[in-house]
């Protein structure tokens, strides 16, 4: 053996070795051989059962609301510097118009939008005396939809992690840029899932004002069709109004500004409740500076016999009227059972949804579907291999078991590569294999009938090998280059199971060139070089 | 062993027939598909594609699907669908019933999540078994372990967790890979490593069998069904003129136009198998839509390969005696790779089970069309455009692909193909 030829070999047992440890690792048991490749081949959802989900974050509310604040703030500080106006409105998500400023404060009411609301352009609204438009600024768009999908995204995966589920991915996904993936291999059924993941869990701790009233119309009517300044109607809970619902629905006039908010907690707990058997409670401890907070407040309030109301998603849990100094613990109750109790703990305890969320897809494989799956797609893998292998024995004779080498090499690097990407084997994934199979098929068909084709015009083993693999090497990067192209595009623009297909498909694709062309040219040529010049090529 | 040698098949000769074959091929498949679409309005899309909500169960025997139905119209799901799967293919999933509701306009946003929910409900009220009791066919691996671990029947003491956490795996693992998701007796598990009497007669008591198992339940909305739909599209036309371009550069444009319309030929093709045989239309079918199309593209370049290499070496021949002698040379290699490919798809489609069958069926007749369709429809085209369009036989004009000027071909070889 010539030493080009000795290096080749040492490249190619390398790169063999390097696959087979990154496959199986360094076993010492059988069992811990089948662990390691458990353990390194990660199995899509398809194939290992459990649930795809992927949520929508309602980013307009996010916006809507920062243009709520803004509109609150404004007022207050118009009022607070003496500035007349007609009116303060909302226009949509992102404008706010005020109007009918009083002429001699409109360079005042400009220093004030521009030193204090930087994140709005302000403009002379059209056709409006003396009136302004507030554009919240592209840019502040932008950044908000941003902090809006991280922190969805966080408050998510620590909802998620409390759950205590194995190995769940959380993840922004393709479409908008307003998507999340959540998968939950094992989970056969998400809706616990779907609900604590959902929950909006904003808690706040507000004054009461007034109520209960039986509706809006009516709360509204005791204030003359005008609530007071700062206070808001807030329903109640629906469950509240009892099992019978006999009281129908009820609402609250409440501060606008809450005392506490979730930001707040310290801690939340699920536990029984002590004066309601066979129901739950969640109890929560304040942060301390919150607590000063509100040990003032309820110390005031119970000397007034003021009332508390906990609203939670905006929602009125319990009213009830201060009896004394509170500092740091509270309760919400609400007949929930030890499950909703317990979910919703976790959810005060993960943190509030800035924004609320949708549900546009939802997928769930059960268990024994991804047991059938992985049997069936491994036999079928299997069985193909074994038809292709033993025919191409048959046909091709010693150079056929070069091709099955080369074709068991390709498998080898590709099950190599995606254990060191981290990729995950999909069904579609398996297709690929099995197509990656063919590919590697066609490649060392169109070398060895090449060869023949030289043979028949005469050549011996030598140049027609030479000759085989040139003439046939432009055709298989022609054809690989091709379907690399297309597998690209599937790449870049398909979804899920496509993409894992485009991927497995990609790896085999260059792997193949690898072993169709080097590996078994040097096998070729090792055995030429041992046999006789002029003997038969066994082809 | 060697099946073709020196075959003389004047396939440009046949051209015609090839054409006729096609469009007899696209005509039978259109209607098809027209009835299915026009007449009968019926989707030709998947969940993917459509949207809507689709539940897959598996019930331990003949599938009670009146009871089913009776079920469904209590809890308000009068416009679902129930249908058993016609799949001769697979014994197992002959008991396979598929459930669905498709979106409508007046029930809403959130009525699919409503509806999975109560198709659920209703499974779990009419066919969980035994009413008070959790039904072991929906356990979960940790619901088992918490509740063996509560009973302790192996009276293990403290340290039991792992114990029983272990043991809830193999069963589960034992109910969905041996008995496909339903055990129908809890003798069933006496064989599983570590499920003793004891253990069998608490989960017999704390559990009840269900006579169903979910394998698969979907919720797809409109807004991302429609995106899935484009995007398909997309990726597919962006892969074809990835591949135009490409071909363009390495040989002719003529050469790339001729590759692209003939595997959109294939695709054509292939789609109108799809309703002719009732399969629908999946995000993992056009996964194999374009790998048929990838595939048709190598065989057809492994032809145009070899007219690009004989233009060099045949400068007396004419451009179709050309095409004829490299369809003829490569002939060995593509029954050969075309034979194997074909034979592993069709492996796939019968042992590869429910899910990648409608991959696979996709896969076997695009590995014939597109076989066929290299030398049935692109070569045909590469030589027709060659007879009009300042070919080599007409004018003597050099042929971009190789690099000599060609001389006019000899008018003796043009009527041995002719009357061939």
């Amino acid at each position: 053996m010539n030493s080009q030829l000795k290096w080749k070999f040492v490249l190619i047992a390398a790169i063999i070795l390097v696959c087979i440890f990154g496959v199986i690792g360094f076993p010492t048991s059988l069992s811990q051989l089948k662990a390691n490749i458990a353990d390194r081949i990660q199995l899509g959802l398809d194939l290992k059962g459990g649930s795809h989900l992927v949520l929508q974050v309602q980013l307009e509310e996010a916006i809507g609301q920062r243009c709520d604040e803004a509109v609150d703030e404004l007022t207050r500080q118009l009022h607070e510097k003496n500035i007349g106006f007609g009116e303060i409105r909302r226009v949509d998500d992102t404008h706010i118009l005020v109007r009918d400023i009083e002429s001699t404060s409109t360079s005042t009411f400009r220093d004030l939008a521009n030193s204090q609301f930087g994140d709005w352009a302000l403009s002379p609204a059209a056709g409006e005396n003396n009136g302004y438009l507030l554009t919240l600024k592209p840019s502040v768009i932008a950044d908000l939809r941003q902090t809006t999908m991280n922190q969805t995204l966080e408050t998510i995966t620590r909802r998620i992690n409390a759950l205590g589920l194995t190995e769940p991915t959380i993840a922004f996904t393709g479409r908008g840029d307003d998507e999340i993936l959540v998968q939950l291999p094992g989970v056969g059924d998400p809706t616990a899932a779907k609900e604590v993941i959902r929950a909006g869990g904003q808690l706040q701790l507000t004054r009461v004002i007034d109520g209960p009233f039986a509706s809006e119309a009516e709360a509204l009517s005791k204030y003359g069709g005008v609530l007071p300044p700062g206070s808001v109607i807030v329903p109640g809970r629906a469950e509240s109004a009892g099992p019978s619902q006999a009281n129908g629905p009820v609402y609250y006039v409440l501060d606008k500004a809450p005392i506490v908010t979730g930001q707040d907690l310290r801690n939340a707990d699920a536990g029984p409740s002590p004066d309601n058997p066979g129901s739950y409670e969640v109890d929560f401890k304040l942060s301390t500076a919150a607590a000063g907070r509100f040990g003032t407040f309820t110390e005031q309030q119970a000397a007034i016999g003021g009332r508390m109301a906990v609203v939670l998603d905006k929602q009125v849990y319990e009213a009830a009227t201060i009896k004394g100094r509170i500092e740091d613990s509270g309760r919400i109750t609400g007949d929930f059972s030890e499950q909703s109790a317990q979910d919703l703990a976790l959810v005060l305890r993960a943190g509030a949804l800035p924004a609320s969320i949708k549900y546009l897809e939802e997928r769930t494989v059960g268990p024994s579907l991804g047991a059938d799956s992985i049997r069936e797609g491994v036999r079928a893998s299997i069985g193909s291999m074994l038809v292709v292998m033993i025919f191409l024995v048959i046909y091709y004779r010693l150079s056929g078991v070069n091709a099955v080498v080369a074709l068991v090499l390709n498998l080898v690097i590709l099950v190599a590569f995606m254990a060191y990407a981290g990729a995950v084997l999909t069904l579609p994934g398996i297709a690929g294999v099995i197509l990656t199979i063919g590919m590697g098929v066609d490649s060392n068909v169109l070398v060895f009938e090449r060869i023949r084709e030289e043979l028949r015009n005469g050549k011996v083993a030598a140049p027609a090998v030479d000759t085989g693999f040139d003439r046939a090497f432009l055709t298989i990067i022609d054809t690989h280059v091709t379907t690399v192209v297309s597998a690209i595009f599937l790449f870049l623009f398909g979804t899920g199971p496509v993409r894992g297909f485009a991927v497995t498909l990609v790896i085999g694709l260059i792997a193949n060139v690898f072993t169709s062309i080097y590996v078994s040219r040097a096998i070729f040529d090792y055995h030429l070089a041992k046999m006789d010049r002029q003997a038969q090529l066994s082809i | 062993m060697e099946f073709f040698r020196n075959v003389n098949i004047d396939w440009m000769g046949k051209a015609k027939y090839f054409v006729t074959l096609s469009l007899i091929l696209l005509a039978v498949g259109w209607i098809s598909v027209y009835r299915q679409v026009v007449v009968k309005h019926k989707t030709m899309y998947g969940i993917d594609f459509r949207g809507g909500t689709l539940v897959t169960v598996r019930f331990a025997g003949q599938p009670p699907i009146s009871e089913l139905r009776k079920g469904l119209e209590q809890a308000g799901l009068k416009d679902s669908t129930i249908q058993g799967i016609s799949d001769t293919q697979s014994v197992a999933s002959k008991n396979d019933v598929l459930i669905g509701l498709e979106q409508s306009e007046a029930n809403g946003e959130d009525s699919l999540d409503v509806a999975k929910q109560k198709i659920l409900d209703v499974l779990h009220n009419t066919f969980g078994g035994a009413a008070g009791k959790p039904d072991f066919n929906a356990a979960s691996a940790p619901d088992l372990a918490a509740e063996l671990t509560r009973k302790d029947p192996l009276l293990l003491g403290t340290n039991a967790v792992d114990r029983y956490n272990q043991l809830a795996q193999r069963l589960t693992a034992a109910r969905d890979s041996e008995h496909g998701g339903i055990v129908t007796n809890f003798d069933e598990l006496r064989n599983v490593d570590g499920a003793t009497p004891a253990v069998i007669n608490a989960l017999s008591s704390d559990y009840a069998l269900g006579t169903f198992a979910i394998r698969d339940a979907e919720v797809v909305k409109p807004r991302v069904s429609a995106q899935l739909r484009h995007q398909a599209i997309f990726a597919t036309l962006y892969a074809l003129g990835g591949m135009l371009v490409y071909i363009a550069f390495r040989f002719e444009w003529v050469y790339g136009a001729a590759a692209v319309i003939a595997v959109f030929h294939d695709v054509l093709i292939t789609l109108g198998f799809f309703s002719l045989f009732h399969y629908e239309i999946s995000l993992t079918v056009i996964a194999a839509l374009l790998t048929l199309v990838g595939y048709s593209m190598n065989d057809t370049i492994v032809i145009f390969d070899r007219v690009r290499e004989n233009l060099r070496l045949m400068k007396r021949d004419s451009f179709p005696d050309i095409v004829n002698k490299s369809i003829n040379q490569t002939l060995s290699r593509t029954i050969l790779t075309s034979g194997l490919t074909f034979l592993t798809v069709l492996v796939l489609f019968l042992m590869g089970g429910e899910v990648l069958r409608a991959f696979s069926f996709a896969m076997v007749v695009g590995v014939v069309v597109g076989t066929y369709s290299s030398f049935g429809i692109a070569a045909p085209i590469v030589v027709v455009w060659n007879k009009y369009h300042g070919g080599r036989q007409q004018r003597g004009a050099p042929v971009r692909a190789g690099s000599a000027p060609e001389k006019p071909r000899r008018e003796s070889s043009r009527k041995e193909v002719a009357h061939v």
